[in-house]
């Protein structure tokens, strides 16, 4: 498969209509694992490297799961495709910034990525749409099992698999959820959710991963620690949890709708105008109002068959997917320029939110009965 | 007394802890004690945790060049890079990195899964324990015959692992 097919068609995840699709975007799950005695990626010499990646590439194109695949050196990407894949969460940010011996093969459906010698020689990562970290798990256990068929990996009986940072040894397993929580955002709740969800072992990030900043109210929450914890464990530990923030997100929301439906209305009614009428908008600003308006649809002021526009914004609108769509490399007052230009064409259709439609997520009762 | 992290300040912070019966003392310079944020030194390998895994022993024995015989990683290069060089830096810097590992995660023993190939050589490493234990019984109860047939079932066992990928 050519990169243009990755291109033209969006990941399942973005389209799909996964459990509690709603707040929660997606759900993903790598491994990490390494070969036996082969010197970790970075401090291998680079024809180390290539011999490791020469050895485990095959292998990996071989599944069953990637036939028809995306398979490329990370050498023989442009920059901004290698951005591209960054925004779609098919490889990390560490990851592009890789040149010769490293790799990357997406199946089909951009459902599962394999990234050969990033920080561990394989780190293989299913993600899913909505709530469905125990799919994503299968998943990218089969493959690990299939691969451990034809590769040696580097494991131990006391620590498990060994892996290049000490942090992600045992299980070598992280599992995420990007959860967008516009709720408990505009009710301040927001610092006590992830407080609490760091005292008991879980990691609250941004957008992208370790060290970004949470943009559109979109945050990560995934596991610490690896070892000493089955898999199934922690998947299970993960998933309650995200349920409980989900239950917290829905009761925010019907709080701010009973409480305080002006500000909502104002904020929806804001994001609305700015969107459809500015002619610049930096990619941050984007995103906020871009997550106010998927606010809107979740409580019915616009349409439900809008949602799957929005949540295309999303992604279009970063400045990668900008780069590609114009063909041009551009800069950032050239990009902001774009991005607003794009956001006023799809939303041209899009109708004036509508406030007495703003339901209260259980019973009947629009907003306007709450304001009387 | 020089600062430990940075080693130009005179260190003005001295912190002692007693882990597992092993006194661990770091000085620190005023800067490098705020930049560290070193508040509540409990429940982790200090020295550790400051300034890399095995550094406690460092301190102690003075610099280690304690090298990873398969890869020649050593303690200094995983200090700036917080990664290791390849699996069986596990083995040879096991004693630094089993407080790290323990202050970083939840147990200190993988439960999870098991690769098959590892699955097989655990089970067959376990019969040998159990073969080689009732052989030392049998000897020591003049059990001779017994021992014979343990001592064949061994050698069959052998030729096994070995032949094992």
């Amino acid at each position: 498969m050519k990169f243009s097919n990755v291109l033209a068609t969006a990941g399942e995840w973005l389209r799909g209509e996964g459990p509690h699709h709603q707040i929660v975007i997606s759900s993903r799950v790598r491994f990490a694992r390494n070969l036996r005695d082969r010197p970790f990626p970075g401090w291998a010499k680079k024809a180390e490297r290539t011999s490791i990646l020469d050895l485990v590439r095959p292998c990996v194109e071989e599944l069953s799961e990637m036939q028809d695949s995306f398979s490329e050196s990370l050498q023989d990407l442009s920059a901004l495709d290698r951005q591209v894949l960054v925004e779609r969460h098919l490889i990390s940010r560490e990851h592009a910034a890789k040149g010769a011996g490293s790799a990357v093969v997406v199946n089909r459906r951009q459902t599962l990525s394999v990234m050969i010698n990033e920080e561990d020689h394989l780190r293989m990562q299913s993600i899913r749409s909505g709530l469905q970290l125990k799919q994503a798990f299968k998943l990218v256990d089969k493959i690990d099992t299939a691969l451990e068929n034809r590769l040696e990996f580097a494991f131990d009986e006391r620590l498990g698999y060994l892996t290049a940072c000490p942090t992600n040894v045992g299980t070598g397993m992280r599992a995420s959820a990007m959860l967008h929580l516009p709720g408990l955002v505009l009710s301040e709740l927001i610092n006590q959710v992830i407080q609490a969800v760091s005292k008991i072992g879980l990691a609250v990030r941004g957008l992208y991963g370790e060290g970004t900043e949470a943009m559109g109210n979109l945050f990560q929450i995934s596991n610490q620690t690896t070892l000493g914890e089955k898999e199934e464990e922690i998947i299970n530990r993960l998933t309650k949890v995200i349920e409980t923030i989900i239950e917290k997100e829905h009761d925010a929301r019907q709080v701010l709708l009973q409480k305080k439906p002006n500000t909502l209305s104002d904020q929806i009614g804001r994001a609305y105008g700015v969107l459809t009428f500015a002619h610049a908008m930096a990619s941050k600003e984007a995103l906020n109002l871009l997550s106010i308006i998927k606010l809107g649809v979740d409580l019915g002021a616009f349409p439900e068959e809008r949602r799957l526009p929005i949540d295309e914004l999303f992604i279009d609108t970063q400045p990668a997917h900008l780069q590609k769509s114009s063909q041009q490399k551009l800069n950032a007052e050239e990009r902001d320029h774009l991005r607003a230009q794009i956001i006023r064409e799809r939303l041209k259709l899009f109708p004036k939110p509508d406030i007495s439609k703003m339901a209260r997520e259980s019973g009947n009762g629009s907003i306007a009965d709450a304001i009387e | 007394m020089l600062c430990d992290v940075c080693k130009c300040n005179d260190a003005t912070v001295f912190l002692t802890q007693i882990l597992e019966g092993k006194m661990q003392k770091v000085n620190l310079c005023d800067a490098c004690s705020k930049e560290k944020g070193v508040q509540d030194p409990t429940g982790f390998a200090l020295a550790d945790l400051l300034l890399g895994i095995g550094a406690a022993e460092e301190i102690e024995k003075g610099a280690s060049t304690q090298k990873c015989p398969v890869c020649g990683f050593s303690q200094a290069d995983f200090k700036k890079t917080g990664r290791l060089g390849c699996s069986a830096c596990y083995v040879t810097f096991a004693d630094g990195l089993g407080g790290l590992l323990k202050a970083m995660h939840k147990g200190t023993e993988h439960v999870g899964k098991l690769p098959e190939r590892a699955q097989r050589a655990m089970k067959l490493n376990h019969r040998m324990r159990a073969l080689n234990e009732n052989l030392q019984k049998a000897v020591a109860e003049e059990k001779y015959e017994t021992a014979a047939s343990l001592r064949d079932q061994i050698k069959q066992l052998e030729s096994e692992l070995l032949n094992s990928p």
